[in-house]
């Protein structure tokens, strides 16, 4: 018998897994060949979707991409044996650019069976939790404080800080809410989570429950992943069924319950407040801070709110130690960060590393340069909100300070790369744009401003009074930086001004 | 055929009422019913209201809100495009403006009016862009050719 993976991620079913799965299915049975077809969720190498795994004595040999028409000729080739082919790869783990990375958080995807709990087991899933309700929460707190994660949504805010206001919070109803609101043009690493190791960010969820002493959690989702959804839900059942789920969690006198919500297409429901006024059924407008979601969060109880990486970061930690993952990294950015590659990108996919790899390193090392094969331009990091760096500033340390002094952010961990095709100023228009469309429209820098941006972007445009309207912009990203209410109008104008300082040009034409 | 039921004050009332005591919330209940009929007709704002105990302006506000919620039936097919930036460059605009030759504009429906072509703000597959949502279904490295296929297998769908 032998064991094939294809996998079942969306962006691999984008590309055509579903049909490779199906010939595959088909060729053996034509064949008589003994298969059992497994659908993983992907290794994140996305160039190579389709990517087919045979299980061999050798390891798991790889071939992609594979179109339906390639697979006739893969087992005449032999591949069941794992034989050599022009779409081989060879052994998966093997490959340099999967073998270089640092997997913690993303140790399992595109290894095990997404909805079996047995494999997850069998692969060091739910010894985090066992350990969580064998020491106990304070020291839980503890050894998230010590590992020094901090928060993977885009703020950076010390995990084990908010971790210990929740369990230090009086309440008699707290809650767990997990942001798997994954907006940002650029990202796909909850979304790849979700479909490929559901398990893993479940089990954070109920550390995080038994933890906080929340009894409740929410996944709150996106309805542009429906496949993500699917699999979540469809986890979520097995984790009830198999008791890690409800009354006494894995036995213990822990409950916990938790259950998947799905926005309805708003970008700002991933800001925090405003995803809480969604979980509460109403409009996604941001909420002022103070209160702190920690102390006042979802209906007004104290609410531990942390972004899908942050939680899936949280069984690795305690299995391994906090120490093993404080290891990592570079200054004040520990552990490690799951970068996205993404856009015009010859080898786009997930490149999980500790934090201090260099821009440069990750578009032009792992990302083989643009897909268009024309020079890179500019490099957008961390999202809509994130800014634009030219071809010659990328050596640049991804850490969250040392972006920060390079005036970017490194955000949820998004790289889009752009050719020399691209006209900043129409990236600039966008960015202005975008936040026209997605503010909530509660605080007048956001709602306006970024309505009165575009309207100054295409003046520049079209030469009407350069000089003034370039001031004028400027000056308008000043105040929305300063006078936003949330991330939204406060960093639009990121996007905007790296564009302007690196590609005057654009805005000169 | 279509995907959805017909409308009707009463069977929106079943479908609230198969709501769980956690989902008696505004936005949760204006989702069921798009889910059930395609859309949310204005006149299912009172039957909310009334349902969740809130005030219609509140329910008004939140169908309002959110791109997603629509109060007009939609097409039997919907056509999303990412306009963001991964997929800008990998050519999205270009993609939309031969989609907007061939089938309809952004926001706008076919003539025949089987497809409805919406713009998104980013599917998640921002290494395999353009990308396209033809209903339920993630369609990557798209170009009007592959595009035009996924429509016609959604169509079969619709019409199976």
């Amino acid at each position: 018998m032998t064991t094939i993976y294809v996998p079942r991620d969306s962006a691999a079913r984008s590309v055509g897994a579903d049909d490779v799965a199906v010939a595959i299915a088909r060729e053996a049975a034509v064949r008589g060949a003994d298969v059992t077809l497994i659908r993983n969720g992907s290794r994140g190498l996305l160039w190579l979707e389709p990517l087919v795994e045979v299980v061999t004595e050798s390891g798991r040999v790889g071939y992609g991409p594979v179109t339906e028409s390639d697979v006739a000729g893969l087992f005449d080739a032999g591949f069941l044996a794992g034989s050599d082919h022009p779409l081989s790869v060879g052994i998966v783990e093997e490959i340099a650019w999967l073998k270089d990375q640092q997997r913690v958080t993303f140790s399992r995807v595109g290894i095990v069976d997404p909805l079996s709990l047995n494999d997850y087991e069998a692969h060091g899933g739910l010894v985090g939790l066992r350990r969580a309700l064998e020491i106990g929460g304070d020291a839980v707190v503890e050894e998230v404080l010590a590992s020094g994660l901090r928060g993977r949504g885009g703020a950076g805010f010390p995990a084990g800080i908010k971790w210990r206001t929740v369990r230090g919070a009086q309440s008699d109803q707290k809650y767990v809410c997990c942001n798997a609101d994954e907006g940002d043009s650029g990202t796909f690493a909850d979304r790849m989570l979700m479909e490929g190791d559901p398990f893993t960010l479940i089990e954070g969820m109920v550390i995080a429950g038994i933890t906080t002493g929340a009894t409740q959690g929410f996944i709150y989702s996106r309805s542009e992943y429906p496949d993500a959804n699917d699999t979540m839900r469809e986890a979520l059942e097995i984790a009830y069924l198999n008791g890690l789920l409800g009354n006494g969690v894995l036995g213990s006198e822990h409950a916990f319950d938790l259950s998947l919500r799905v926005g309805a297409g708003a970008y700002i429901c991933g800001e925090e407040t405003a995803m809480l006024e969604s979980l509460e059924g109403l409009r996604g407008m941001v909420r002022p801070k103070p209160p702190i979601p920690a102390l006042e969060g979802l209906f007004g109880m104290p609410t531990l709110v942390n972004n899908v990486m942050t939680l899936a970061s949280v069984p690795g930690i305690l299995v391994d130690g906090s120490a093993a993952y404080q290891a990592l990294g570079s200054e004040r950015s520990r552990g490690t960060q799951v970068f996205q590659l993404a856009g015009n990108i010859a080898q786009g996919g997930i490149v999980e590393i500790p934090f201090g790899i260099t821009l440069s390193e990750l578009v032009n090392t792992y990302g083989g340069g643009t897909r268009s094969g024309r020079p890179v331009r500019a490099v957008q990091v961390g999202g809509p909100l994130g800014a634009y760096f030219p071809a010659d500033k990328l050596d640049v340390s991804l850490d969250y300070e040392a972006m920060l002094a390079a005036g970017g952010m490194v955000g949820h961990g998004g790289v889009v790369v752009f050719d020399e095709s691209v006209d900043m100023s129409l990236q600039a228009r966008f960015a202005m744009e975008f936040c026209a469309k997605e503010s909530c429209g509660k605080c007048t820098p956001c709602r306006i401003g970024a309505v009165r941006g575009v309207e100054t972007i295409d003046k520049i445009r079209e030469g009407i009074d350069r000089p003034g309207n370039l001031v004028l912009l400027n000056d308008l990203c000043d105040l929305m930086t300063d006078g936003s209410l949330c991330a939204m109008g406060g960093l639009t104008p990121m996007p905007v001004q790296s564009a302007l300082r690196h590609f005057p040009e654009d805005f000169q034409r | 055929m279509s995907r959805y039921s017909t409308w009707s004050a009463e069977a929106a009332q079943q479908v609230l009422d198969l709501l769980s005591e956690g989902e008696r919330l505004i936005l949760p209940a204006l989702q069921a019913l798009q889910h059930e009929f395609g859309y949310v007709p204005r006149e299912a704002v009172g039957i909310v209201a009334k349902h969740v105990n809130v005030s219609v302006a509140d329910t008004h506000g939140v169908l309002s809100f959110y791109h997603e919620l629509r109060t007009s039936p939609p097409a039997p097919i919907i056509v999303s495009v990412c306009v963001a930036e991964a997929c800008q460059a990998n050519g999205s605009r270009e993609l939309v403006t031969s989609i907007e030759q061939s089938i309809a504009p952004v926001g706008s429906r076919s003539a025949d009016g089987s497809v409805d072509v919406v713009e998104v703000f980013c599917l998640g597959n921002c290494a395999l862009g353009p990308a396209v949502l033809v209903n339920e279904r993630l369609v990557g490295r798209v170009n009007l050719d592959s595009l035009t296929r996924a429509v016609a297998t959604a169509r079969d769908e619709v019409n199976a």
